[in-house]
């Protein structure tokens, strides 16, 4: 059986749109049970830490500008919180070690 | 103000905090591009991979199983694993909306699940106006589907560290979200080091280390989150804006 890149596209697709859509419309009403209430609070901080470190520390050409870039954006989410200066913070960081550095 | 300037303001609202995701799906998603050609993908293939699929490591594993030449089912199989998280990220977006928002908001939110977008949704306040999460599909959507056409058609434009940098744009970005959120409070704060610690000692510790990284903010996710919902289970609010950074 020969498989076609279009067909294989198709097939990806098809099972991400599932996997994200099934939930957002079949529960259709507020969850009432406080451990799956707790449980769904506590989702996002949970995936996003576990998403972003140690991922971060090979993200860049070297790890003492990823570190760099890791310190800038946690010190400024702390300090300032804004999405896009954080985000500009940490890429600036890097770019500025790596420019130092090699 | 009425609903349409509500829905319009929120949709502004979305496309200026997507510019970041975009920014950085751009430059994620060219690195993807890249891969796409060296398994012999056009750029116009690449694209509407990005376009339809909308994930990273999703496509990254997809792209392994094309190069590998699995079959159709090995492709649905992979796929909803290495997404599965999107599955329990959906059920937490699914309590963020409005009970009574229609079918075809649902149908057209669940399009753009992705790990910022549903960052960006869960941190607004309240209810979640779906033209918020629009507004940053519509910007870091075509910066996604661009960033792989680009990647897989012209190589490597950018200068190495450029890209680099770009690159932690997304971390950035989710620093944002977890850290503030932490600041405010002290269980989330916890939550937040527990996580990076134990997903630290999975990428080190032997038999472990072999998980896939998609297996591993599966099993993470749901640990972490379930003996945290388990040992402080959140007080139930009075109204129905349960604040998700409270």
């Amino acid at each position: 059986m020969s498989h076609s890149i279009a067909g294989y596209l198709l097939v990806a697709a098809a099972s991400i749109y599932l996997i994200r859509a099934l939930p957002m419309t079949l529960i259709r009403r507020d969850i009432r049970n406080p451990f799956i209430r707790s449980f769904l609070h506590y989702v996002p901080y949970v995936t996003l830490s576990v998403m972003t470190f140690p991922a971060i520390l090979s993200a860049t050409g070297s790890l003492a500008s990823a570190w760099a870039g890791f310190a800038a954006g946690a010190a400024l989410a702390y300090l300032d919180g804004n999405l896009f200066r954080v985000a500009l913070g940490a890429c600036l960081a890097v770019y500025l070690a790596e420019w130092l550095l090699i | 103000m009425n609903e349409k300037g509500q829905n319009r303001t929120w949709l502004l609202r979305g496309v200026r905090d997507g510019v970041p995701i975009a920014l950085g799906y751009f430059a994620v998603a060219f690195a993807l591009g890249i891969a796409a050609k060296r398994i012999g993908m056009s750029a116009f293939q690449a694209a509407a991979m990005s376009a339809l699929m909308l994930a990273s490591a999703g496509q990254y594993a997809a792209l392994t199983v094309i190069a590998g030449g699995g079959g159709y089912l090995q492709m649905a199989v992979t796929t909803f694993i290495v997404n599965l998280r999107y599955l329990l990220m959906s059920c937490a977006l699914s309590q963020k909306v409005d009970v009574d928002m229609k079918l075809r908001h649902r149908f057209l939110m669940s399009y753009a699940v992705t790990d910022e977008i549903f960052g960006l949704a869960m941190s607004a306040e309240g209810r979640l106006n779906p033209f918020y999460q629009y507004g940053a599909a519509l910007i870091a959507a075509p910066g996604w589907t661009a960033g792989a056409f680009l990647g897989a058609g012209a190589g490597a434009i950018l200068p190495v560290r450029v890209s680099n940098a770009l690159s932690v744009a997304l971390y950035g970005m989710f620093l944002a979200i977890i850290i503030p959120a932490g600041k405010k409070n002290k269980i989330v704060a916890g939550i937040v080091l527990c996580s990076m610690l134990c997903s630290f000692l999975l990428t080190r510790l032997p038999v472990v280390r072999g998980l896939s990284s998609g297996m591993q903010i599966i099993v993470l996710t749901v640990l972490i989150a379930g003996a945290a919902a388990w040992l402080f289970p959140v007080k139930e609010e009075a109204k129905g804006g349960d604040e998700i950074v409270s």
